[in-house]
């Protein structure tokens, strides 16, 4: 009984979506793991504007990129590519990391 | 060692947690260890068989198709509980009424014991899955299986204690309040999971943010601090949420609530239509 209810608010959204996408044109960007660290370390994206960035991992392990400040958290597999969806966001930076590789899978986001 | 304890520490908390409300909202029904134990296990089985599929699921959907699965899985998760609500205001009365014939040691009857065991499935698939990946990761990586085996183990150990304890709590509340106290764990509960799902389906760019970060109490109270976290399973403690999230959160809060004032008001009436 609840299903119908649950769905609305993802129905009304539909119009939302062609809409947000057609406002701001999204910036790509890439991002490569490799004997887990993230190449580049550091992205630079402008403030405002919704960044599409596709994650490739050349290691044969998986990894989760993750970052806490960009509420961000996604695995990927080892020789795959995912992508994923960030901002509009505020000047400022924003750290990531390899939650399976803290130590050397680090990297920075400088959203200006 | 102590990586691989804390990663496996998180992993692990959200589905203990949700077996050990689960675990005292069917107390005293018969056969709930069988259900409930069948769940688990269906979710430790399909984290392998999703762990091994894990490439294809990635790149599935143009990219998104992890998060659009978790969506689902959260998502479906919040429907049984919800289900398992209003099921309970509708059959409550009667459920008290046997608990008394019976001395409040055993309630027979068909409690939605499915909906709950099926909960424990998707909790242990959602997080099994990743902690599955992570451990072949390790495995295959060669890094030290002794380390890993003891770490793991560790924090297996204190996740599975963490929920024993909520559910110890949980048993000291008295039996005619112990419903009305898990009903409600249950509701703000599902309330966190769709926030959660929302999350998913912004990050994979199907719905808008409607707001990034409307609030922020990370300083306060992270997320990623042993409390925030507790309080981010438990009620869906977000320190920096999406508009998009509180939407989600408020509407399946407000959603399961009404229909359980309605399934209270007029028990004999929905029987009819079910």
């Amino acid at each position: 009984m609840k299903r119908p209810f649950d769905l609305l608010p993802l129905l009304a959204l539909a119009g939302f979506i062609t809409a947000s996408s057609a406002s701001a044109e999204p910036v790509s960007l890439e991002l490569l793991i490799r004997d887990h660290h993230f190449i580049p370390e550091e992205l630079t994206v402008p403030a405002g504007v919704k960044v599409k960035l596709t994650i490739t991992n050349e290691d044969a392990t998986p990894e989760e990129f993750e970052s806490r400040s960009l509420k961000r958290e996604k695995i990927i597999p080892g020789k795959r590519q995912v992508v994923l969806s960030i901002g509009p966001l505020d000047p400022g930076i924003h750290e990531f990391f390899g939650e399976f590789h803290e130590a050397t899978a680090k990297g920075r986001l400088i959203v200006q | 060692m102590l990586a691989t304890g804390l990663i496996v520490f998180r992993e692990v908390l959200e589905a203990a947690l949700i077996i050990s409300i689960v675990m005292a909202a069917s107390r005293g029904v018969q056969g709930r260890g069988a259900w409930i134990g069948t769940g688990l296990l269906a979710g430790l089985f399909l984290s392998c068989v999703v762990a091994f599929f894990a490439g294809h699921l990635a790149t599935a959907a143009a990219g998104v198709g992890q998060d659009l699965f978790n969506a689902i899985v959260l998502l479906s998760a919040v429907f049984l509980l919800g289900w398992h609500n209003v099921w309970m205001q509708q059959h409550g009365r009667e459920l008290a009424r046997e608990m008394r014939q019976l001395g409040l040691a055993v309630v027979s009857g068909s409690r939605p014991l499915y909906a709950l065991a099926t909960v424990v499935g998707l909790a242990v698939l959602r997080e099994g899955s990743e902690l599955v990946l992570f451990l072949y990761g390790v495995l295959s990586s060669g890094e030290g299986t002794g380390d890993l085996l003891l770490g793991g183990l560790m924090g297996l150990a204190v996740g599975i204690s963490t929920g024993f304890a909520l559910y110890l709590g949980l048993l000291r509340i008295p039996h005619h309040r112990l419903f009305a106290v898990t009903s409600g764990l249950i509701l703000f509960l599902a309330a966190g999971l769709s926030a959660q799902a929302a999350a998913s389906l912004v990050q994979a760019d199907l719905i808008p943010s409607l707001g990034r970060a409307v609030w922020d109490t990370s300083s306060l109270l992270p997320e990623d601090s042993l409390f925030g976290r507790l309080l981010h399973i438990l009620v869906g403690y977000v320190a920096q949420p999406d508009g998009i999230q509180i939407l989600f959160y408020l509407i399946t809060l407000s959603v399961i609530f009404i229909m359980m004032q309605v399934c209270r008001l007029n028990p004999s009436e929905l029987k009819g239509k079910a």
